[in-house]
């Protein structure tokens, strides 16, 4: 198993590198943070914007391998440089790592694990009424981008706090202003950030669970055929823990790969959520800072999402390994 | 092709797929013909009012119809999502039974470009683009989304070409000296048609997404010009209090994109020989 994860890591390593570098060239020609000067006013001199933009590493009249080469230094020594603002970009993108990741986590564990209950709840029940609701229900969910499913709970959302008279859902930001200053003090700001969370995380848990239940249901109706299901109850299981022992943990397997195949789409839902619910966190910064022409905010959130959907495909190597013994033994089809 | 069509009737879900999808091509094309106004036009005594005879999706803050937007809209994205689907198809067809077939360092070298797109998230890539569309041609949108939708397809094309070089029909091409290209077009394309269709298909739906995606936050299509992105994204923070703006866009998309996927999942279903034994 040791070797084949170095081997696999090895591989990754030198993608990274490049998808990192491609990015940044991308971002270095496609993107004009020159532009942020230009449109102020009064407008500065030339000289004084061409000093500014040498300082940042973003003149365009530098020739494009020299700021690369500039650049590469930096992300060696951990070093993202700055923004068109001078801000340092490295501090900036821990912050806002953890702002989503706050945000996708809960959504990501509730999307799969229901989705992967309510898949493999439809296959045992095939063409009964709830498999047949489960199977409309996730063709629609999947049917509808998260731009418009999150507009959806955003107007549900509005019709329960009138109905109610109370604000249950709030969908701006990640707390409340004053919240903890209330009456129930520390609770109260907990209180005001779970209700914060509700709306985004709903959003990001129905289309990961969508996804994940359809998948779920094709894999587990494989198995409910397979002999070694049967095996299990002809041995004497019941038929609950012979699907749930024997069949659930087989058709989980192959779900460890889809989990790195829909890491990225994961990502890209995240952007969506955090620019809808105003949450500060790495997808709107991108979303801004293409906008902005910030060309080393770009190239750092590329890096860091292909670094993710690396180590996504990494954890579900592992949990593929820890599955599956027979990749541990190399015996693995 | 006759396979797929024969699996058309035969599925019922490809069926109401392909149905619904051609309504809506009808709606999206004839619709503008039937409306009083174009989606230019913009009506001076109507801001903001809710559907009505006359204007049948209600109107925008500035006057402006929006059913004849949302049509237009339709139009947009049902146009890209065909073109990205066929021409993604088709280079994930050609790179991967080239790559399937040759073998050797070809292969190795087009697995690992495939490889490396899969690593670079598309969307930012395609946002980062973005300047490059700014005039609003929407052909350069198409080769865009094209370029990162085929990767996934290669990969599947590759491992079936390999497996049907060794068949003996295929061989037997290959020892009365026929070239490559006709080997790989006469003898190998055949058998692949059925699993391209279906990929085409859901090609759609995926490129559908991601214009309006992309437009939504005004990476794709862009103003004047209109997309269901940005009319979704226009009315959408208004959602609540005037539901016609966004609503009846997002509608649409949603079934556009339904409509493609049970087209595209029943016609998976129907030409998967091993799928029906599960069913």
């Amino acid at each position: 198993m040791a070797g084949f994860l170095l081997r696999r890591l090895a591989n990754y390593a030198v993608l990274v590198v490049l998808a990192a570098s491609l990015a940044y060239l991308l971002a270095a020609t496609a993107l004009h943070p020159r532009a942020n000067f230009e449109d102020r006013v009064p407008r500065p001199p030339d000289a004084v914007v061409d000093a500014e933009l040498s300082r940042l590493n973003l003149n365009d009249e530098v020739p494009l391998t020299e700021r690369y080469l500039t650049w590469g230094a930096g992300v060696l020594r951990g070093d993202f440089g700055r923004t068109w603002q001078g801000e340092p970009v490295t501090a900036e993108l821990w912050r806002r790592t953890w702002v989503s990741l706050r945000l996708l986590l809960a959504g990501t564990v509730a999307g799969c694990a229901l989705g992967v209950l309510l898949g493999a709840y439809a296959a045992v029940r095939q063409h009964r009424a709830p498999d047949r609701l489960i199977t409309l229900g996730s063709y629609l969910l999947l049917s509808a981008p998260v731009f418009v499913l999150a507009v959806l709970l955003q107007s549900a959302a509005q019709k329960v706090n009138d109905v109610t008279g109370v604000q249950v859902f709030e969908w701006l930001g990640e707390t409340g202003p004053g919240a903890s200053e209330g009456t129930f003090g520390a609770l109260g700001g907990l209180g005001d950030r779970v209700r914060h969370l509700l709306l985004p995380t709903a959003t990001i848990a129905l289309a990961q669970l969508a996804l994940y239940c359809r998948y779920q249901r094709s894999m587990m109706l494989d198995v409910l055929t397979a002999d070694f299901v049967r095996t299990a109850r002809a041995k004497g299981l019941r038929h609950r823990s012979a699907v749930l022992r024997h069949g659930l943990r087989t058709a989980l397997i192959p779900m460890t790969t889809y989990f790195a195949y829909t890491f990225g789409l994961l990502l890209l839902g995240g952007v969506f959520v955090e620019k809808i619910f105003g949450w500060h966190g790495l997808g709107e910064w991108l979303i801004d800072s293409i906008t902005r022409g910030d060309v080393h905010v770009v190239a750092a959130v590329n890096c860091f999402a292909a670094v993710a959907v690396l180590l996504a495909g990494l954890v579900s190597d592992v949990l593929h390994g820890t599955l599956d013994p027979r990749v541990r033994t190399g015996d693995a089809p | 092709m006759t396979a797929v069509v024969r699996a058309l009737g035969r599925n019922r879900r490809a069926t109401a797929g392909a149905v619904l999808l051609a309504l809506l091509f009808a709606l999206a094309f004839a619709g503008p013909a039937v409306s009083p106004w174009g989606w230019e036009d913009t009506d001076f005594t109507a801001f903001r009012r809710p559907p009505s005879a006359d204007h049948w999706f209600g109107t925008t803050q500035s006057g402006r119809d929006v059913f004849a937007l949302t049509l237009r809209g339709m139009q947009k994205s049902l146009v890209i999502g065909l073109l990205v689907a066929v021409l993604s198809t088709g280079l994930a067809a050609l790179v991967g039974m080239v790559s399937g077939f040759v073998g050797g360092w070809t292969d190795r070298m087009l697995m690992w470009g495939v490889d490396l797109l899969l690593v670079l998230p598309a969307f930012l890539v395609v946002a980062v683009l973005s300047p490059l569309l700014r005039d609003g041609r929407p052909l350069v949108l198409v080769a865009v989304l094209s370029a990162f939708l085929w990767m996934v397809t290669a990969r599947v094309v590759r491992a079936m070409t390999i497996s049907l070089k060794e068949r003996e029909y295929v061989l037997a091409a290959r020892f009365t000296g026929a070239s490559t290209p006709r080997v790989l077009a006469r003898h190998i394309l055949p058998h692949l048609a059925s699993l391209l269709a279906v990929d085409a298909s859901l090609n759609v739906s995926v490129a559908v997404i991601a214009e309006s995606g992309l437009s939504y936050f005004g990476f794709g299509v862009r103003p004047p010009d209109t997309s269901l992105g940005t009319v979704i994204a226009d009315g959408g923070s208004a959602a609540t209090a005037y539901p016609w703006l966004a609503g009846f866009a997002a509608g649409l998309l949603v079934l556009i994109v339904l409509a493609v996927n049970l087209l595209g999942d029943g016609l998976r279903d129907a030409l998967d020989p091993t799928s029906g034994r599960a069913r």
